[in-house]
């Protein structure tokens, strides 16, 4: 689309940049604030500049808790993905059927995230939880609680049952936007069904994928609620991500100038990400 | 492409997954705690509602929902009203910054609200907003605002730019044309939105719980109280994880037809 100049736009954005300004300009000056200062009460503080960040980088807790979260995240992603576009892909196209599918793959999206661990808590517990009953009975010995192997596979199985829909429900409406036409083309041809995938469906599922992967990857980077409530980030540390290291750091034990540090970077990672997005998607915008 | 016997076979299976732990928070739901922590049983021996009175007649409880009723209702108000003419500005026309400003909102799409949480709590507090519905409304701004301008602009490019010229040329003000044809004109696109503002300030947590103590606590922080002295209730617990569902359930209903052009930020 061609968009005319016009400066006086900015009126019409204006209440958003406010709005936006207010709740994140501000407390994102007070943690730059806070990292470059050792503050021992309200009244003495010392400007200490880069120390926190030196100390921050250092912390074997925090290179563990990246790498943790690289791990997940991309294993979230190499589940996610592929299983969403195959669900997608089995979905009904049109009519009631097609609309219940909707709405029973989307009830995973909607439940508050603490409740998702709750069920998760209780799906996987061996006295009264199914699942946790049923591989008990099975001869597996499974015990989220104090194996850490079992709690890794479960918070991946709760994010797996929780944001799949994400991806299946994104690759479903990219499906639907490719017209009638292109199947009947691949019909004559005599297109193998993987044929048709490949070189119909994939190459018009790409910008959708592009939204998705980058949409699971900075949500599952800055996961909190779900594994907390799991396991409470448990057995020892083994299922503790960023933002729970950074929660415990900040509210557990007020350390708030590394606190602050760690928050900087944890957001430059993320920002840098988001870039990455942001320009990919322009990019296409454009191409189209 | 045709419905097979393989695929519909797939589907149902996938499905299955999805409702077997809530068909047992369900079930959990409506069990007496005696024969929760006795034997595992796959439905209700002694179908009991006890666990739902138990909320539904302590206010400590109920109010949990009318907290979070009012919060969500208040963002999504507030969000539409302010993402509606941003997003119709940066689908219409060029100004100075415009693409900065826009990468800087999805930027706080982006920001873990584990950073913000303490400087957000301090802000809260000092200006008289801590552990009111509005305070929490607001935060959610931060990362619905921007959700909203995204999905809103998708929406909005899709109607092309001829409708506003014919406008004007017809002698229509800006604000007319905008809130008797324009909006009419995207309506499905705001229903989606308002859904998924709706949907992202009603799962989230860690905020919420922040920044409140007492009158504005949501349901999804009131429920970590079962956890009493002779251990948890886990009837009501799971009473309680099933009422959160609901208004979810009901809000989807509505735009289950949209919801897939929805999650692709209108952009498909």
């Amino acid at each position: 689309m061609i968009k005319t100049e016009n400066n006086k736009a900015w009126f019409l954005v204006l209440p958003v940049f406010l709005l936006v300004a207010f709740s994140a300009v501000i407390p994102l000056m007070t943690v730059v604030n806070y990292s470059v200062q050792d503050i021992l009460d309200p009244n003495t503080a010392f400007f200490v500049g880069a120390e926190w960040y030196r100390e921050v980088l250092r912390d074997p807790r925090l290179h563990d808790s990246l790498l943790r979260q690289f791990i997940y995240s991309f294993s979230v992603l190499a589940i996610e993905i592929p299983l969403g576009i195959g669900v997608a892909l089995m979905m009904p196209t049109k009519g009631r059927m097609a609309s219940l599918c909707l709405i029973l793959l989307a009830i995973p999206l909607l439940i508050p995230w603490n409740v998702v661990g709750t069920i998760w808590q209780i799906f996987g517990r061996a006295d009264i939880g199914l699942m946790g009953w049923a591989l008990n009975s099975l001869g597996v010995d499974y015990n989220y609680a104090a194996n850490p192997g079992d709690a890794w596979a479960t918070v991946l199985l709760m994010d797996v049952w929780h944001w799949t829909s994400l991806v299946a429900l994104l690759c479903y409406s990219g499906l639907r936007a490719i017209p009638e036409a292109f199947y009947q083309a691949a019909e004559i041809d005599r297109a193998s069904r993987w044929a048709v995938f490949r070189y119909i469906q994939l190459p018009r599922l790409k910008s959708v994928l592009v939204i998705a992967v980058l949409l699971r990857f900075m949500d599952s980077f800055m996961i909190y609620t779900e594994p907390f409530v799991l396991t409470g980030g448990g057995p020892g540390s083994s299922t503790t991500f960023l933002s729970q290291t950074l929660v415990t750091m900040a509210i557990g034990q007020f350390d708030i100038g590394p606190a602050a540090a760690f928050s900087l970077i944890y957001f430059l990672i993320v920002l840098l990400v988001s870039w990455l997005f942001f320009t990919t998607i322009t990019h296409m915008d454009k191409s189209k | 492409m045709k419905m097979t016997k393989g695929k519909a076979f797939g589907i149902a299976l996938y499905i299955l997954f999805v409702l077997t732990p809530i068909y047992w928070l369900l079930n959990m739901s409506f069990k007496t705690n005696s024969e929760i922590l006795g034997t595992l049983t796959l439905w209700p021996q002694e179908f009991t509602l006890a666990n739902y009175a138990v909320i539904f007649t302590d206010s400590s409880w109920y109010s949990g929902y009318i907290n979070s009723m009012i919060y969500v209702s208040l963002n999504v108000a507030i969000t539409l009203a302010v993402a509606l003419p941003a997003a119709y500005a940066f689908s219409r026309y060029k100004f100075v910054g415009d693409k900065h400003l826009f990468f800087w909102l999805l930027t706080n799409r982006m920001a873990p609200p584990a950073v913000f949480l303490l400087p957000f709590f301090q802000l809260y507090s000092s200006i008289g907003l801590f552990d009111t519905h509005l305070g929490v409304a607001l935060a959610h701004c931060l990362f619905n605002v921007p959700l909203a301008v995204w999905i809103l602009e998708g929406f909005m490019s899709g109607v092309p730019r001829e409708v506003d010229e014919t406008a004007y040329i017809d002698g229509y003000s800006f604000p007319r044309f905008f809130g008797r044809i324009f909006l009419p004109m995207i309506r499905s696109g705001i229903g989606v939105t308002a859904f998924f503002v709706f949907m992202f300030s009603w799962v989230e947590l860690l905020l919420a719980r922040t920044l409140t103590s007492v009158d504005a606590k949501p349901i999804a922080a009131i429920m970590t109280r079962t956890v009493g002295a002779t251990g948890v209730d886990w009837g009501v617990l799971a009473a309680a994880g099933v009422l959160t569902i609901i208004p979810g359930l009901l809000v989807v209903y509505f735009v289950r037809n949209h919801v897939a052009k929805g999650f692709a930020l209108g952009r498909v």
